[in-house]
């Protein structure tokens, strides 16, 4: 475990993630080039089968990614960059869609589903709840209580 | 002529399918027990006629008959044996075909395993199996037949695609149709139990087993799915969010959360109507993940059969199936007697909470899947749903279900202690903190997700650690009383834990990724490069000839420190025959991660272009997956799901049925 541990140090430690597609792509400034980074791997490559630019070796992909370095170089944000791709592209491009009336049910779906489920199981429980208090009686909840402890000592 | 024969045997098996499917049916609702007896012969003839069908396919790979148009496509004569046999599956008519040997197959051995269960319930499982076999041996012959001769016999094959020219694609697709196909036992149990109106604890100890077999290969298929994508692609992911690759999970998620409801059933006859749906929501995804992959819908590696009429015989059966196994359930689910209620804070919740997050989180997976598609067909707008998506919809469920497995496995059934899991727990999740900590602190400036994985990884190791010792260790046992309770437990205990477990280890595996290291680089004759701990330096690069490829060869040496590791190479491959460029990465495994090289291109000055990753511990990804089937291996082995029952308890189960009828 030491051994382990100490490797993941020294993996950190030594290198300086050369965070780059293809070396000549690479931008000097390191924060420019984590945004380059992240940003490209949200964009679709659009000759390839599910594959983001970030991933692809697909020459266009590679012009899409020189494309997003320079917008970032010439002080554009994220959205900005996005937009403008958006537009040249079309919303296909973006492999994280936006949240549009488009894709309502896209993202809420998920979410809305655990809520209903959720609450759906609650409303159970608390039904099961109820209907045991109604049959038992003082005297039944004793004896069941005591009928439990025995089981308790005895099993398990 | 034994082609001619294969086709004929096919034929002959959709004859005795239908016969499989009218005749039990028949006789199992006019209650006549011959008709219902011709339910098991069937299903052997049928799975006899498909298995002639699909040897002689095989013979006339193993022969390379290229006057056989499926093997002249997909196979050369200097293949070796094995992708001479695996060929046979590697294209869309072959691999239909192994998928339907599989579905005979099981309806088989169901058939020669079912002679404990009730007859009426064994005769309609079976004519339900027979039916589906029905319906894609009608798809085979009709639109997909592996027979075809050509009239103009080529001198020599095509070839395999090189891509699944591999050991990984031997194994693959087998295991993974062996995991789909099986869930459509369960689905044929369950249009059985509803076409009875009658459901029990019997019912869900028959299932089960069938379940937890299809479950384990479908495991063992979708990890080792990845693991081929990962060394293969050559770009060192393990999992896109590719539809094919969701096709194949959604019916895992949903088959888990099955096999959870299962247990229910069998343990405390409750859950019942639930467990039907799921039986049928679970195949139905295997049948769209067949229908995705197979129809062309979506385009990838996997569909290498993009013709529209395969696509609508395929909708049609999926429509058939799906619609008519939903819409049996809505109209007979009503009649069926619910099962007792029972108290949140159990085991039996637990699990519910549990079945809630695996089929909210493959409704995720399908939405996302499919939502594309859908939305282009109605007002014609395309988008993508990529990684991103499923980032931020199923991974947070899977989380939120994998902290709560811990307290889950530790709750008693019928009436849980939640302070006492808790008391019990506390050792694990204080494992789990300090294993959180310690990693967050040596790693300071590292990425804040994977210590927090890793935690939640070890938070499952030890709570199934935790489950397993507090039943069998109280404090004054002698040892030797602990190793034989130990020993004692229900191996299905032991697979519960070994399970879960494994789920831990493939969340530490993936958790690690965001460790990983790249480095991207021109490099020279013996320049150093730095990847993570190590330092490689480019040997040689050279030109080589294999058995059916050329290569150009990128060759590293490796050092960690001052120590040599060893070599790596990578190379650009083409593959004679179909002239098809690939990259073949080099991977080393050193402890649990591993040193990945993927070759860009060699320049002409004899520099080299490359890229490397260092992936600490990603092994333990599919370690993980392994861990999990071996979990359910165990859990398949314990005396509790074996459907050999002993003669006094089979007289006695149904005996038990008949009188609940």
């Amino acid at each position: 475990m030491r051994r382990f541990l100490a490797l993941l140090l020294v993996g950190f430690l030594v290198t300086t993630p050369l965070h780059a597609v293809e070396p000549d792509e690479i931008l000097k400034d390191q924060k420019l080039e984590e945004r380059a980074r992240a940003l490209s791997s949200e964009l679709r490559c659009l000759v390839c089968q599910n594959q983001s630019i970030d991933d692809s070796h697909a020459p266009l992909a590679k012009d899409l990614r020189v494309l997003v370095r320079q917008k970032l170089v010439g002080g554009d944000s994220d959205d900005a960059i996005r937009a403008f791709l958006v537009d040249r592209y079309g919303e296909f491009i973006l492999l994280k869609p936006r949240f549009s009336a488009d894709t309502l049910i896209l993202w809420i779906t998920p979410f809305c589903l655990l809520a209903l489920g959720g609450l759906f199981l609650i409303r159970k429980s608390r039904k099961a709840a109820e209907t045991q208090v109604a049959v038992l009686d003082g005297a039944e909840q004793a004896r069941l209580a005591e009928l439990l402890n025995a089981e308790n000592s005895t099993g398990s | 002529m034994s082609v001619e024969l294969g086709h004929f045997a096919l034929i002959m098996a959709f004859a005795t399918a239908l016969i499989q499917t009218l005749l039990p049916m028949w006789g199992a609702v006019a209650r006549d027990p011959a008709l219902a007896g011709m339910a098991r012969y069937s299903a052997f003839v049928t799975f006899g006629l498909v298995l002639i069908a699909y040897l002689a396919l095989t013979m006339a790979y193993i022969g390379s008959d290229f006057s056989v148009a499926n093997v002249a496509m997909n196979s050369h004569s200097t293949k070796p044996l094995i992708y001479k046999i695996s060929g046979v599956w590697s294209n869309h008519e072959g691999s239909m075909l192994l998928w339907v040997m599989i579905l005979v197959l099981f309806a088989a051995l169901v058939a020669l395993r079912g002679g404990g269960m009730p007859e009426r319930l064994l005769a309609s499982v079976l004519s339900v199996q027979g039916a589906i076999a029905c319906a894609f041996l009608l798809f085979i012959i009709l639109t997909s037949n592996p027979f075809a001769r050509l009239s103009d016999v080529p001198f020599d094959g095509q070839g395999l695609n090189p891509i699944l020219e591999d050991p990984g694609l031997a194994i693959h697709p087998p295991m993974l149709y062996l995991g789909y196909v099986g869930f459509s036992i369960a689905f044929s149990f369950a249009v059985g139990a509803l076409v009875h109106g009658r459901i029990d604890a019997v019912w869900a100890r028959f299932v089960r087993p069938w379940t937890l077999l299809a479950w384990i290969f479908l495991t063992l298929g979708i990890a080792m799915g990845s693991y081929w994508a990962y060394y293969e692609l050559g770009w060192g992911g393990w999992w896109f969010w590719d539809p094919v690759e969701n096709a194949s999970l959604m019916p895992w998620l949903m088959g888990t959360a099955l096999l959870h409801s299962t247990v229910v059933m069998e343990k405390r006859d409750a859950l019942k109507v639930w467990t039907i749906l799921l039986s049928i929501l679970t195949f139905s995804l295997s049948l769209l993940g067949t229908f995705l992959v197979r129809s062309g819908v979506i385009t990838s590696v996997h569909s290498f059969a993009s013709d529209p009429a395969r696509g609508i015989f395929i909708l049609g059966i999926l429509t058939l199936f799906i619609g008519g196994g939903l819409a049996l359930f809505a109209w007979r689910a009503p009649s069926l007697k619910q099962g007792g209620l029972f108290a949140p804070i159990s085991r039996e919740g637990a699990l519910v909470v549990n079945n809630l997050f695996l089929a909210t989180s493959a409704v995720a997976v399908l939405v996302g899947t499919l939502y594309p598609l859908v939305l282009e067909t109605l007002n014609g707008s395309k988008i993508s749903v990529g990684a991103p998506y499923f980032n931020l919809t199923a991974v947070p469920l899977f989380v939120c279900l994998l902290i709560l497995v811990p307290f889950g496995q530790s709750l008693a059934w019928k009436r849980g202690d939640l302070v006492g899991v808790g008391q019990r727990l506390l050792a694990a999740f204080g494992l789990a903190i300090v294993a959180m900590m310690v990693t967050f602190a040596l790693t300071r400036g590292g990425p804040v997700a994977a210590p927090l994985g890793l935690g939640l990884g070890v938070w499952l190791i030890a709570g199934s650690a935790t489950d397993v010792i507090t039943r069998c260790y109280r404090r004054g046992l002698h040892w030797k009383v602990v190793v034989e309770r130990a020993f004692g437990l229900p191996r299905s205990a032991w697979g519960t834990a070994l399970a879960h477990a494994g789920m831990g280890i493939t969340v530490i595996g993936i958790s690690a990724t965001a460790w990983g290291v790249e480095s991207l680089a021109v490099v020279a004759k013996h320049e150093p490069l730095i990847v993570g701990p190590y330092t490689v330096s480019l040997e040689q690069a050279f030109k080589r000839k294999g058995e059916g490829f050329r290569e150009d060869v990128a060759q590293f040496s490796v050092t960690e420190g001052a120590v040599a590791r060893g070599l790596i190479e990578s190379s650009k491959r083409i593959h004679t025959g179909r002239e098809m460029p690939t990259t073949e990465a080099g991977i080393v495994t050193y402890g649990f991660g591993q040193l990945y090289a993927s070759v860009n291109e060699i320049l002409p000055d004899g520099r080299v272009s490359i890229r490397f990753y260092w992936k600490p511990l990603v092994t333990l990804i599919w370690g993980g997956a392994i861990v999990m089937a071996l979990g359910g291996a165990l859990s398949l082995a314990d005396r509790r799901a074996r459907i050999a029952l002993s003669a006094k308890n089979k007289r006695a189960l149904s005996m038990k049925a008949e009188a609940k009828a």
